[in-house]
């Protein structure tokens, strides 16, 4: 490709995030869509996959005596700090990534050029596998009181919203599009969530444009029509979420919010969620805190306090639960504005979802939930992600807010959701990766331009054949917690810092045994136990348990170990941007810098006994059930070459149920 | 009984009590010498809250005479006006759980405070409920504790090699805070060690506290050296370390306070091994928070989760002050240190900080957990527990006398202990298959250590508890939990023993708050244990099966 100035350099270094003196050397090679880091130390295979739409900022720092130093900073926040000898060939590595991370137009995406061994057929049925007209008619939709509204067919009222809207039976197309001609963006009051129980709904809108004065007749009949699809209520919400200030400051402009004397019967209320530039601002400085090499725990709680972080996580969160209540509780409509109504707004709706209906917290309800808050009500995911090069004040993690609520909410109530934060974590990779169609764009209209739907692939039918991988072993759809209303907590202390997410690639700091991947096994086996009783059980015991552990493998060793070139991907679903927390386990269970480097004599540890290695007929099963996965073979690849490194007494998860399988 | 004369209202009608995570519930209240019972009054599902007098922290009350003024009439009378009046005890435990009595009558609510108040903090030790505590499932045993350090020793046949069990301190003298029973190296003799025992302070000379079977190396516990301004030596306290580190290159001294803290401690007679008497022991200085700043950190981290404003920035900051998450990443990671030194270095290593009471055991505790898979099961944590805490002395009765709500004026009190379980229960967040117990033990242990029914964390020391015929008296704590059913309960259904070392991680990010103890009582932790019981019936389902 024309913007590789040199693919391949030898002889770089790879340093370890937390502690510089761990560094591996090897390979460094450019592809079309990866950079690759290939390990080469002998009898260690090991290789770092990043893809260009995943970094986010190339910088090459002063030249040192060891070297020229290359810092990348990803949008999954891998961070990579190589070192190149030749300052030369940095160079031309930096100013290549630099172009290759930053497309210039869409077609360069990499969704356009991913084509994994899918024939034509199965891939449209990809994009057939969610259906929102499905999801209204879960809720009951269309009804005697709530239709769907041909209005937006050719996006004449608004470019930005969707085609198929569902709107109150009594509001006329007249009534809609005065509606929508006294809001930003045209972005009139449409349903997003309907509660058939209580009648109650949550509808939203972009913020009006009333300035000091102005009032619309259409728009007073539009929200008269919601109140009156409420048969039960007498009165409405109106919620801005904006901090009122920011809502005051807008009528200068001629927008604004909604003169509670205008409207009949509406309460209105500020719920203060920061604007996209402060989310901005504060999640660069939790990223900051993140990155700190050996912080003290004062370094850390500051940081993360003054990042404010934690602080918009909860606003949003309870600007959630105001809605959710409201609904469940009071059976009262709420419309929800910011201003233009695709940021704050997506977010409070999705959330005060998840807290209402026990069918977002499923593995396919909250893929619905995606596509319905966000992808179909135009959350500018190509701006907010940096998807092409373009305005960097666009660009904000409000949809990462959105995850870590509900992330938050998993941790309060760990029997209440159906998926795990693996699946949070990947839909995350994918909102910046553009490997998957889904979020390319910035609306339902671009998407239709771009033919999306007929180039590229869908995430979610991607998700939903790997689902085992994401369900949570504890989940409960009965369990008393996860009946009705979630009432969830917003004390202060309830907020924990999702490292998970954020030092997603510093082995270290994680858990070293997983209780869930432990339980998924006992899962499994137990069902299979139940069909099978009787003959043959021990066989299926010990077939269970052995692909168990490869499944384990797989996700902590899930790099590719294809050989290079690469750039071809045959196989469609453990692709190198799949889900892989530990591609240097074997460094995960061994001491941390607790010495302040006292002690740097070499390690002189008698060697333990080597429970790593798995027997051979064990290997040799195993290959024989799976002979077609690539990622299999590694899995037991790596589980041999691993044996050099247990001088350090390295242990991780894996090799503990190694013992675990063999007893 | 000799309690009677503080209870001046023994039963009270119509008390209304109200605790986390219930509704407020009507009932009698009764007050005996041990105890605050509240039965409720429907019969039907007789709820009732047995309390511990000795659990109440700190009480608060308010009375409220309904009629507007009290006092100065004739006692007829005065009971009359007195019938309209109310009162309000609020009681704060030493498991952090907050419970309010309201009271009709502000005689009797008054009444009721005076013995709550009094009966809370009696120093009496042979007073307390332990010595009259008589389940019937439970007789005293033959053997109280799980084991002595004699058995310990004829169990360690590895040990019989170089090192010998040391009966000089039989009677107590030479260390009144060590059990009669040590073990030294073989080479030193009984004069040697009662020598080193005085240039030790408080007679804590070093003994051994951990054999690492791996490579022959040992952690080795002392008090500070007995320096003072003037340096002094002691040859036979340079022997005794000398022997320790016999056949190996140098040997490693863990100073658990900074080097300035240990050069000043020579002003007061203490200090620390010097290089030009100790050549072959490099010594590593880690300041730890001790004594009262430690009480502190979790008087503030306890006001913190009690904070009701709701405001993040406030609550963090608070969380930071307090200082409490600090400590338990300087306790892991000077564990780890000293894991390093025996596990990944191979040599022996002494910890020792000033009185070598506090500090000193919980590295060591801590590195015995992260080293051997033997002390992670259940009875080898319990075992370590008696022979690190009870055995080799740490004073209980002084370091949780009160918690974290007390008004009174701190005197020795300091959470130690705590910080030990909020470390073993970051260990297990960490390594949830490695740890043979469950969070349920560690909060059984945390509310045990300050309010028992048994005799186990009672007294100061082994000379106390002999004193006071406690092992004869009193029923063992761990025994008790070592019983079939009480062990079930707290074992951790995913264990799964390994052998190798499990070091921490010891970045702020893989450090968090312990909800289960400092958020019991809320309904998000309610939500968390029900998630153990899911665990523990999913592998329990599975058991059956798999057994089938």
């Amino acid at each position: 490709m024309e913007h590789i100035r040199l693919p391949k350099v030898e002889n770089v270094k790879l340093l370890d995030r937390i502690s510089h003196r761990r560094r591996r050397v090897g390979t460094l090679y450019l592809t079309a869509t990866h950079t690759i880091f290939v390990e080469s130390e002998a009898g260690v295979r090991n290789e770092t996959w990043v893809l260009h739409s995943l970094v986010c900022s190339v910088d090459k720092l002063a030249a040192t005596p060891s070297g020229c130093p290359l810092l990348i900073h990803c949008k999954n926040f891998q961070v990579l700090h190589f070192i190149i000898s030749k300052e030369q060939e940095c160079h031309d590595i930096h100013l290549s990534l630099q172009r290759l991370s930053q497309p210039e137009s869409y077609d360069e995406l990499y969704c356009f050029s991913y084509k994994p061994n899918v024939d034509e057929k199965e891939r449209r049925q990809e994009w057939d596998f969610l259906d929102l007209k499905a999801d209204y008619s879960r809720m009951g939709l269309p009804s005697s009181l709530w239709k769907l509204s041909p209005v937006n067919q050719h996006y004449k009222v608004s470019d930005t919203y969707p085609a198929d809207l569902f709107v109150p039976e009594s509001a006329t197309p007249p009534v809609i599009v005065g509606s929508s001609k006294f809001r930003s963006r045209g972005r009139f009051p449409a349903l997003s969530y309907y509660c058939k129980d209580n009648h109650a709904a949550i509808c939203r809108s972009s913020q009006p444009l009333s300035g000091f004065s102005a009032r619309c007749l259409e728009d007073e009949q539009m929200l008269e029509a919601i109140l009156r699809s409420n048969p039960c209520s007498d009165f409405m919400y109106v919620v801005d979420t904006r901090p009122k200030l920011n809502a005051i400051a807008n009528r200068a402009a001629g927008k604004g919010y909604e003169n509670e004397d205008n409207y009949s019967n509406i309460k209105f209320q500020f719920v203060g969620i920061e604007n996209i530039h402060v989310m901005r601002n504060s999640q660069q400085k939790m990223l900051e805190v993140c990155e700190l090499r050996s912080p003290s725990m004062s370094d850390f709680l500051e940081g993360l306090e003054s990042s404010g972080w934690l602080k918009h996580i909860k606003a949003v969160l309870d600007a959630g639960i105001f809605i959710a209540k409201a609904v469940a509780e009071e059976g009262v409509s709420v419309l929800i504005h910011c201003s233009d109504g695709w940021d704050r707004t997506s977010q409070v709706c999705s959330v005060a979802c998840v807290l209402l209906d026990p069918y977002y917290r499923t593995l396919r309800g909250f893929m619905v939930l995606i596509e319905k808050d966000w992808v179909s009500f135009g959350h500018k995911f190509s701006h907010r992600c940096k998807h092409v090069v373009g305005d960097p004040k666009e660009v904000s993690p409000i949809i990462d807010q959105l995850l870590e609520c509900v992330w938050q909410l998993m941790e309060q109530f760990p029997c209440a959701f159906e998926f795990n934060e693996r699946f949070l974590i990947t839909i995350h990779n994918h909102f910046y990766s553009c490997q998957f169609g889904n979020f390319i764009g910035n609306n339902q209209r671009e998407r239709i331009e771009l033919r999306v739907h007929e180039r590229t692939h869908s995430l979610w039918s991607y998700l939903w054949a790997n689902r085992t991988d994401y369900t949570n072993p504890l989940y409960r759809p009965n369990h008393s917690q996860t009946q009705g209303l979630l009432r969830a907590s917003t004390s202060p202390y309830s907020f924990k810092f999702w490292k998970g997410l954020y030092n997603r690639f510093d082995h270290g700091m994680h858990p070293r045994q997983s209780v869930e991947d432990y339980l998924r096994a006992i899962q499994e086996e137990t069902q299979q136990l139940e069909e099978h009783t009787g003959e043959g059980l021990h066989y299926i015991r010990e077939v269970i348990l052995i692909l168990w552990l490869i499944t384990v493998h797989s996700y902590y060793k899930s790099k590719e170990k294809k050989k290079i070139p690469p750039g071809c991907f045959s196989a469609f679903d453990k692709s190198p941007t799949v889900w892989a927390p530990g591609n240097n386990l074997g460094l995960a269970n061994t001491p941390q810098d607790y010495t302040g480097g006292f002690i740097t004599g070499s390690p002189c540890q008698p060697k333990g006994p080597d429970s790593i290695l798995l027997p051979k007929s064990t290997n040799q099963i195993s290959d024989a059930s799976f002979s077609n996965g690539s990622d299999q073979e590694s899995g037991i690849a790596d589980l041999s070459c691993r044996s050099p490194l247990s001088e350090d007494s390295t242990r991780d998860p894996d090799s503990d149920e190694a013992a675990y399988s063999a007893a | 009984m000799e309690f009677a004369e503080h209870i001046k209202t023994a039963n009270v009608e119509d008390v209304v009590l109200r605790q986390p995570l219930q509704p407020p519930s009507r009932g009698t209240l009764c007050i005996t010498g041990h105890h605050l019972l509240f039965s409720d009054r429907e019969e039907s599902d007789s709820r009732q809250v047995l309390l511990l007098l000795r659990n109440i922290d700190a009480i608060e009350k308010s009375v409220e005479n309904l009629t507007g003024y009290s006092g100065f009439f004739s006692n007829a009378s005065h009971s009359e006006r007195m019938s309209g009046s109310s009162g309000t005890i609020t009681m704060k435990c030493k498991d952090l759980r907050v419970l309010q009595l309201d009271i009709p009558g502000m005689e009797q609510c008054l009444n009721i405070a005076h013995s709550i108040e009094t009966l809370s903090c009696l120093d009496c030790v042979s007073a307390m409920y332990p010595f009259f505590y008589r389940p019937v499932d439970l007789s005293l045993p033959e053997q109280w504790g799980l084991s002595s350090p004699e058995m310990h020793y004829s169990q360690m046949k590895e040990l019989y090699e170089k090192w010998r069990l040391s009966t000089v301190n039989r009677d107590y003298s030479v260390c009144p805070s060590y059990p009669p029973a040590v073990i030294v190296p073989k080479s030193i003799d009984d004069d040697t060690l009662k020598k080193a025992a005085k240039f030790r302070q408080g007679g804590r000379f070093p003994v051994l506290c951990y054999y690492h079977k791996k490579n022959g190396m040992v952690i080795m516990r002392s008090s500070q050296p007995l320096l003072g301004a003037n340096r002094k030596r002691c040859k036979e306290d340079e022997l005794l370390l000398q022997a320790v580190i016999e056949g190996s290159d140098k040997g490693y001294i863990i100073d658990t306070r900074s080097m300035q803290q240990a050069q000043q401690a020579r002003m007061t007679g203490g200090g620390f091994e010097s290089k030009s008497f100790y050549d072959r022991w490099k010594r590593f200085h880690r300041q730890m928070e001790r004594g009262k700043a430690l009480q502190e950190s979790l008087i503030k981290l306890v006001e913190a989760c009690g904070d009701e404003s709701n405001n993040m920035d406030r609550w963090l900051s608070k969380l930071e002050n307090s200082k409490w998450l600090s400590h338990v990443q300087n306790a892991l990671s000077t564990a780890g240190l000293l894991v390093e030194c025996v596990e990944r270095d191979g040599h022996s290593v002494l910890v020792h900080g000033s009185e070598g009471t506090d500090c000193s055991l919980l590295i060591s505790t801590l590195a015995q957990l992260i080293m051997d898979p033997c002390c992670r099961t259940m009875e080898g944590f319990l075992g370590l527990l008696e022979r690190e805490w009870i055995q080799a002395r740490h004073p209980f009765q002084q370091r949780c006398a009160h918690s974290a709500y007390s008004h009174a004026r701190l005197q020795q009190e300091s959470p130690v202990f705590l910080l030990l379980l909020d470390c073993v229960w970051q260990l297990w967040r960490q390594f949830p298959l490695a740890l043979g117990f469950s969070e349920a033990l560690l909060l059984r242990l945390a509310t045990e250590v300050y309010a028992s029914d048994y005799g186990t964390f009672l007294c100061n020391s082994d000379q106390e508890r002999c004193a006071l015929e406690v092992k004869e008296r009193t029923h063992c704590l761990f025994r008790a939990l070592l019983r079939p059913t009480e062990r079930d309960y707290y074992s951790n259904p995913l264990y799964e023993r390994t052998e190798l070392a499990i070091w921490p991680s010891v970045h702020p990010q893989s450090l968090q708050l312990w909800k289960g103890y400092f958020l019991r009582w809320t309904q998000q932790v309610r939500h968390l244990e029900e998630a153990q019981e899911e665990i523990r019936n999913m592998v329990i389902e599975w058991g059956k099966l798999a057994r089938s």
